[in-house]
């Protein structure tokens, strides 16, 4: 049952094309059934003890697919199906029917909600591996739907290459778990933390599981695929790029927090690098122009405060006693947030949907005004983006506090004073929080209302339905937060913090709307004292945006490497590959003199001893000096004739060696075999084309002068080694004893050639025989002028 | 006008059969002294270069009509046949076996399947030799 819930939207797609094609209901509604059954399913475990089931699926891999809904698995598969119900919801009214090709959506759609499921519930770090990358494969489709746009394709490609580039390294750090544990299950793993601890490829481990993370997550500096995401369909944006994808990576972090808080590493690249990008998104989501690109930018940003959140989480791990106590809000409030954090931008994507929907675009330049004939969407806009910004009485400002209390809290951990600096970046960071949130409300809605591309009026009311759930969701979980932590939350924190709290009873944390005049409301206060300030001043900073040059910037090094990888690649390549055979053969003759000559060297493989040399007779010099005066004839001619009878003089003095050396059999076959081989080369001589008929000696050319000598003394110096050192007998000796007694014949040569080893003999003669039919090939079966260029006839 | 060549066609008529003489010498020696198959299998083809250099093409295919391609592919199968000849005995493939002959008129000899592989080697040497000279002959220069 469990582990077919996972997969119950990947098979409801398969239906997909059938209901769009045949059917003239809105293909969504259909859709609408899986989420709700699925979200409906998930809250009936509220409260329930961990469940676990599992499919083995290659048992000698320990590949398994899992499903292990413990507090943390069971709170991000209630947020993918609920935002996923309303976003589907809000998709029927969002897309038309008539236009768009829905099938392809919602399959797509369907496909990552499987996807999703899949990766928060796995026990299994190859499964979860496998629906991570189903995860990217998913969201290159969404983003990329429209697929006809350039923008579309670009941001599709540039978010693949991205979360592909995380998930690949992320393999590695689970494989290495994996070794050192020798289980491929997340639980198991839990119970070898010490060996983990102890290994040298700890810190690595960690390392690669973070990118991972980082990648997904769109964290500092691998943020950039998500403002170019923003081309995707609203719905989606809405759905995966704030509400659930992205937090695959705080996920992540959550689930190996118990295996890698140990490492301080981790900790401090999760914390510092989760409050870079807090600030720099937050501090860049003023300059965008486009309603999406300011709330990727916040996306961004949030997801930076969730992560830095898990960071102080991890910490717990490395303090004793009452000291405990300081970190007992991190993780709590990081999975706080990060419900906050779905609805809020939920509904403020669906709102920037609305707008794009209603007036036809998305510029905050061209907006202002529509406050009177929006009021329901400039309701939703002003309740959400206030949360965002950490006000009263929204639940943002419930996790603000809280995060603010964690960093405040992460001094304590301090080893020195530059953590001082954590808390203020945070608070600068609110600070900017809150002024671009008041930019995307009054940019849409205040002041005077400009030409717009469509008369603007309200959104149809099933538009309007899934923000204002969300939107309600904002202002109840503010009232109520505890009976939602109480239920959601603490099982999750369990997962995070074990080693703080053994059941979800131990967890005595009590969200008070009111707690007090302390530091946290302070910073509060302060936070919408200097951001209306620098909101009402914006255009006199605005310039500090364009100090920084276009040239200077992570997209450009992303685009750079892109170029790298493709254009400068190719110029490398072409550099080598010349396409002349003559610099192939020098790559080859030279890596093979390379390699054997230190090799040859290297291991003291050289040798060089004349014991076992035979005598030199007056025969060998003269036959030795006709070779010589043979090859260099060859080398030094100048008409390719000369070259053709000093490579048939070559031929026949090494037949001679084969006579003056017993080998009658060779000595016949290379005089005939010579004979037949210098009669092919004239033949090919004379239907030499008379244009290229080159009577030039060879030119002389230093880089093959070089190579020819260092093959040649190459292959003298292990010939040389080898004739030195014969470690062991031939073999010879029991052809020599058997050749008569058990094959029956006299000729040694022939008798290994057609007995002993007639195998090679078989395949000596089909190569001849296949030679054979090439030549006729090639001579009888070609193409004849003017004919049909097409063979087969 | 033609060449009178009556001497070159007089003596190739002697020659090639002591050339062909020669290469069945060699065929049948290869086994006790140099020889073989394949330098059988050459000397056979050049008994028939040496025709096709003093008769024109045609004739020698009508006194000849054998296609050489044939002659490979049959070479090549004998080779092989004797491989799994083997096998089905219920030896290895390419075990070769050897008995004694009484043979009237030359006595005691020792036959062996070695032979028909070598057949085999010698009809594949002869087939291609002759198969890539005809069609380099036959292919018209252009």
């Amino acid at each position: 049952m469990q582990l077919w819930m996972i997969f119950l939207p990947v098979i409801a797609a398969l239906f997909m094309p059938l209901l769009f094609k045949k059917i003239k209901l809105h293909t969504g509604w259909f859709v609408l059934i899986v989420p709700v059954v699925l979200v409906s399913y998930y809250a009936s475990k509220i409260g329930d003890r961990a469940t676990y089931a599992s499919w083995t699926w290659v048992a000698d891999l320990q590949l398994k697919i899992d499903s292990s809904l413990d507090g943390l698995g069971l709170l991000f598969s209630i947020l993918i199906t609920g935002i996923g119900a309303l976003v589907v919801l809000y998709s029927i009214f969002y897309l038309d029917k008539t236009k768009e090709q829905l099938h392809n959506f919602y399959m797509y759609l369907l496909l990552f909600m499987t996807a999703m499921l899949g990766v928060v519930q796995s026990d299994n770090v190859m499964s979860l591996y496998l629906f991570w990358e189903l995860t990217s494969i998913s969201s290159f489709l969404l983003i990329g739907y429209w697929f006809t746009r350039d923008a579309s394709r670009f941001g599709a490609l540039k978010s693949m290459m991205i979360t592909v580039f995380g998930g690949l390294l992320m393999l590695g750090g689970f494989l290495i778990l994996a070794n050192i544990t020798g289980t491929m299950s997340i639980s198991e793993m839990l119970l070898h933390t010490t060996e983990i601890k102890e290994s040298p490829y700890f810190t690595l481990a960690a390392i690669l599981v973070l990118l991972g993370a980082l990648t997904k997550s769109a964290q500092f500096p691998f943020y950039i695929w998500l403002p170019d995401a923003m081309e995707a369909p609203t719905p989606v944006s809405a759905y995966l790029h704030s509400a659930t994808m992205v937090k695959a990576g705080i996920y992540l972090v959550a689930r190996f927090t118990p295996i890698f808080a140990y490492s301080t590493t981790w900790i401090w690249l999760i914390v510092i690098l989760g409050l870079i990008t807090l600030f720099w998104g937050s501090f860049f989501a003023t300059k965008q122009r486009d309603l999406k690109g300011i709330l990727a930018f916040s996306t961004v940003s949030q997801l930076g405060m969730i992560m830095s959140m898990l960071g102080v989480a991890a910490m717990s791990y490395h303090v004793d006693g009452n000291a405990e106590n300081v970190f007992k809000y991190a993780g709590f409030a990081a999975l706080f947030h990060l419900i906050n954090h779905a609805t809020f931008k939920g509904a403020l994507f669906m709102i920037a949907g609305i707008i794009d929907h209603e007036t036809g675009t998305r510029d905050i330049r061209k907006l202002g005004g529509l406050m009177s004939l929006m009021p329901i969407s400039f309701t939703v806009a002003m309740i959400t983006s206030l949360s965002m910004a950490g006000l009263p009485p929204f639940n943002g400002f419930l996790s603000k506090e809280l995060f603010f209390t964690t960093m405040l809290s992460a001094q304590d951990f301090s080893w020195s004073t530059v953590a001082v600096l954590i808390p203020v970046v945070a608070w600068l960071a609110s600070v900017f929080t809150f002024v671009y949130c008041l930019y995307f409300v009054t940019g849409i809605f205040f002041g005077k209302r400009h030409e717009l591309p469509k008369k603007p009026h309200e959104a149809p009311i099933g538009m309007l339905i899934s923000p204002l759930v969300l939107a309600s969701f904002v202002v109840v979980l503010f009232f109520i937060p505890n009976v939602v932590t109480d239920a959601l939350i603490k099982p999750a924190v369990l997962a995070i913090q074990p080693n703080q709290f053994l059941t979800v009873g131990d967890i005595d944390i009590h969200i008070s709307m009111w707690h007090g005049f302390n530091t946290e409301l302070l910073m509060t206060i302060g936070v919408v004292v200097v951001g209306f300030g620098l909101f009402m001043t914006v255009k006199h900073w605005r310039k500090v945006y364009s100090l920084v040059p276009e040239w200077f910037s992570l997209n450009q090094l992303y685009r750079r490497m892109m170029r790298l990888a493709d254009e400068d690649m190719t110029k490398v390549s072409k550099r080598y590959m010349t396409g002349s055979i003559r610099t192939y053969f020098i790559y080859m003759f030279a890596a093979i003199v390379i390699i054997v000559v230190s090799t040859l060297f290297m291991k003291d493989g050289y040798a060089f001893d004349t014991a076992h040399a035979s005598d030199i007779g007056a025969f060998d010099i003269a036959l030795v000096v006709v070779l010589v005066l043979g090859t260099l004839t060859v080398l030094f001619a100048r008409t390719r004739l000369t070259a053709i009878i000093a490579l048939g003089v070559v031929g026949y003095s090494v037949a001679m060696f084969f006579v003056l050396f017993n080998a009658p059999d060779l000595a016949l076959t290379q005089l005939s075999i010579e004979t037949v081989s210098v009669a092919l080369f004239l033949l090919a001589f004379y239907h030499l084309p008379k244009l290229s008929r080159h009577e030039a000696r060879l030119p002389f050319r230093l880089g093959n002068f070089v190579i020819a000598l260092a093959v040649g003394v190459m292959v003298t110096l292990m010939a040389l080694a080898s004739q030195s050192q014969k470690l062991l007998p031939s073999i010879s000796e029991y052809y020599k004893e058997t050749v008569y007694k058990e094959a029956g014949g006299g000729n040694i040569v022939n008798v290994i050639l057609v007995d002993y080893r007639g195998f090679d003999t078989l395949f000596e003669i089909t190569v001849l025989a296949i030679a054979g039919m090439a030549i006729f090939g090639m001579i009888k079966l070609r193409r004849k002028k003017g004919a049909d260029k097409n063979e087969i006839k | 006008m033609r060449i009178n060549d009556v001497i070159l066609r007089t003596v190739v008529r002697f020659v090639v059969f002591i050339i062909l003489t020669l290469a069945i010498y060699l065929f049948f020696a290869g086994h006790y002294s140099p020889g073989g198959g394949f330098i059988g299998g050459l000397v056979i083809a050049s008994a028939f270069v040496l025709l096709y250099v003093t008769f024109d093409i045609e004739k020698v295919k009508k006194g000849i009509p054998v296609d050489f391609k044939k002659v490979a592919a049959l070479g090549v199968f004998l080779a092989v046949g004797t491989g799994f000849g083997s096998v089905l005995f219920g030896v290895d493939f390419l075990t070769q076996a050897a008995k004694k002959f009484h043979i009237p008129l030359l006595g005691e000899k020792e036959l062996g399947t070695v032979m028909l592989f070598e057949l085999g080697v010698a009809l594949t040497v002869v087939g291609v030799v002759m198969t890539i000279i005809v069609s380099i002959a036959e292919g018209d220069g252009d």
